[in-house]
């Protein structure tokens, strides 16, 4: 689960981690109160979901709490397109407003798991600001690593030596390790599958200030620290996905035109690469899960059929635990339900109740084709 | 026959009470698994499924049974000490199947298991293994769909795995071993740790291999492919249409950065010698295909 940067500052701040002063407005009032705070000059900053928000306008400098006013205006409740937002931008909800940073150098600190040695990392460079994966192509010996043991976690020699490593002024020494072993503790408490504090500004002033901060939860582990729930904004998701994770259903709006409702990650995916191969392209990733009960089935069927980029389904049933009959069933009360009869629905059952699976769906009046094989079903596709 | 279970192989179930444990225990046995016992703390001294002893705990368990390999059903929340307890009690193979076990649970249960030389943990959030001729299944897959065989096949994931089963058993194609490693992106057992066992087993011919976006364990499985591998093998990655920055439901598939893209994966196995499957239609041609070249 991702939160916004200002709600990731605020976990900082909590924790001892100096932040730019300043404050979130939901609205032009709140923005220019803010910035009257400030005495007038700050930095207005879009909250949404992505990085990329300065090239794409959504961080302005103003002068004057009016000017603030002006630009909170133009932002809140407009879409911001990112790099990385996808064709349908990002809404903004709110904006940051900050005191100007005066940066006299920068540096990058993160703290995520490594698969790859079954460990957590550290990473740190003293060339922080950057898009730190352009940095980790271009000059890798410019980021310093260190593997973290994740039973006893992160040591206090292990943060010297990296800091040392790293080429952070000596000076400065002492207040990157506070901050790094705060930042543990956030990862740690948290279950964090990312914190981050890039830039970590050092001021003209000589003081450490986290300038942007990133901050992901693994979700799996949300139950740990339920006061993260609230920390949720829906706006920043898609409709869609919002309603599937309701009902446990693991769903991702994608912008082909073919919904697909299978049973299984790697088979969803398989499902999404046929239909890809067929010419069209998936409309969504979707798993119903190994343990769907047709109630949860017809949930998924429903976000499919409201999903105006639909214009035909594949269904993909490979039954284990998960019988094709109730999966029938549920398709079936979704059609029921909201109509729309006409979408060319294309079934493939196999396994468990395979036969009673597709003799419900002939029996219902619905239109399906029905094919036997993944082959069979990207045909299919083309054809309908 | 097989890699690491087969008919010598007994197995506890924790979790034996529960829904899904008692479901599948009953599939295990129906199958012709050894299970020898469960567990369910505070139902020790009952009996599940006819005639199968429930005990109190692991440690307990494994001293009236000597099961060598242990099937977890408990929730995820709770896994990571059955894992623990598992370890402690002696027991050298254990299934995960529990999906969404936080990710720096997993990192602490695998440093324990790395520090142990002769056990195995298998997932988590994985279907388990099966091998058809010994009549043993420590999972929740089908038994139905398999015949044994001499072709070995390792997925990451568990309902596609069932799938390329499906086309092989259709050309009549037997499999020796089956085994889903798990859709986390840290799990017990690699790609390259299986490669290593059906190199080794006299009775695998050929191995089907089936990988996805995320990770670059696909790649690590290629390095050794190329270097140590010496059996005909077919490779599938799936979630090519799968966009950046997005998890494809596995905790795991997800690409970040260029590595964990499928055509980094493709590329790397195909350079390594693997034959390269285009298609989630065509794994059983492939096979047919390995045994025919």
């Amino acid at each position: 689960m991702r939160i916004h940067e200002y709600q990731a500052k605020e976990i900082l701040s909590n924790f001892g981690i100096k932040i730019p002063m300043g404050g979130n407005a939901k609205n032009p009032e709140e923005a220019f109160d803010l910035a009257v705070e400030l005495g007038g000059r700050c930095v207005v900053k879009a909250q949404v979901y992505s990085g990329g928000r300065g090239k794409a306008g959504g961080v302005k400098l103003v002068e004057k709490a009016e000017e603030s006013k002006v630009e909170a205006s133009r932002l809140i409740g407009s879409r911001l397109y990112t790099g990385q937002s996808g064709p349908n931008g990002l809404l903004v909800s709110s904006v940051l407003i900050e005191e100007p940073v005066n940066i006299a150098g920068e540096i990058y600190i993160s703290i995520l798991p490594n698969p790859e040695t079954e460990t957590h990392i550290v990473m740190l460079s003293n060339f922080g600001g950057v898009d730190i994966e352009e940095l980790a192509e271009k000059s890798p010996e410019k980021i310093k690593r260190c593997e973290i043991d994740p039973v006893y976690g992160l040591m206090d020699y292990q943060a010297r030596d990296l800091i040392y490593a790293a080429g952070i002024d000596i000076g400065k020494r002492k207040a990157v390790f506070q901050i790094l072993s705060r930042m543990y503790e956030i990862y740690s408490k948290y279950y964090c599958s990312l914190v981050e504090i890039n830039p970590l500004a050092i001021t003209d002033t000589g003081d450490l200030v986290a300038a942007d901060a990133k901050i992901l939860f693994d979700d799996d582990a949300l139950y740990k620290n339920n006061e993260l729930l609230g920390l949720r904004d829906i706006t920043q998701e898609d409709p869609l996905e919002s309603i599937a994770r309701k009902h446990n259903i693991s769903y991702v709006k994608l912008d082909g035109d073919v919904g697909c409702l299978v049973n299984g990650a790697g088979l969803a995916m398989a499902t999404m690469d046929v239909t890809n191969s067929s010419g069209s392209g998936p409309a969504n990733f979707l798993d119903v899960g190994g343990g769907a009960s047709p109630d949860k089935v017809c949930e998924a069927m429903k976000i499919i059929l409201s999903d105006n980029d639909v214009k035909k389904i594949l269904v993909n049933i490979f039954g284990g635990i998960l019988r094709c009959d109730l999966v029938a069933t549920g398709i079936v009360n979704a059609f029921t339900n909201v109509g729309n009869e006409n979408i060319p629905l294309i079934v493939r059952m196999a396994g468990t109740n395979a036969e009673q699976g597709i003799s419900i769906l002939r029996k219902s009046g619905l239109k399906v084709i029905f094919v036997q094989n993944l082959d069979a079903a990207s045909i299919a596709i083309r054809e309908n | 026959m097989s890699i690491i279970i087969d008919e010598e192989t007994t197995v506890l179930v924790q979790g034996i009470t529960g829904k899904e444990g008692s479901f599948h225990a009953e599939k295990c046995l129906d199958y012709g698994t050894k299970i020898v016992g469960g567990v369910t703390p505070g139902k020790g001294g009952t009996k599940i499924l006819g005639n199968i002893e429930v005990y109190e705990n692991m440690g307990i368990a494994v001293k009236e049974t000597n099961a060598n390999t242990s099937l977890i059903f408990v929730p995820p929340a709770f896994s990571p000490d059955a894992i623990f307890e598992a370890v402690d009690a002696g027991i050298k193979t254990i299934v995960v199947i529990a999906e969404g076990i936080p990710v720096s649970d997993t990192l602490r249960v695998i440093r324990n298991i790395r520090s142990k030389e002769d056990v195995i943990l298998i997932g988590p959030n994985c279907p388990g293994l099966i091998s058809p001729g010994d009549k043993c299944k420590v999972g929740i897959m089908p038994g139905n769909i398999h015949k044994p065989g001499r072709v070995g096949l390792v997925s990451r994931s568990g309902t596609l795995t069932y799938e390329a089963v499906a086309q092989l058993t259709g050309l009549g194609i037997g499999q020796s071993t089956c085994i889903g490693i798990g859709g986390d992106p840290v799990v017990g057992t690699s790609f390259v740790d299986v490669l290593e066992f059906f190199n080794n087993d006299p009775d695998t011919d050929s191995v089907v291999m089936i990988g996805e976006i995320g990770g670059t364990k696909e790649q690590e499985a290629a390095d050794y492919i190329k270097n140590h591998f010496n059996k005909p093998i077919a490779a599938l990655i799936v979630g090519k249409s799968a966009p950046a920055n997005r998890r494809m439901g596995h905790a795991g598939a997800i690409i970040t950065g260029k590595s964990g893209s499928a055509s980094e994966k493709i590329n790397a196995l195909k350079s390594a010698g693997c034959l390269t499957i285009n298609s989630p239609a065509q794994i059983g041609d492939a096979v047919s295909e390995l045994a025919d070249g």
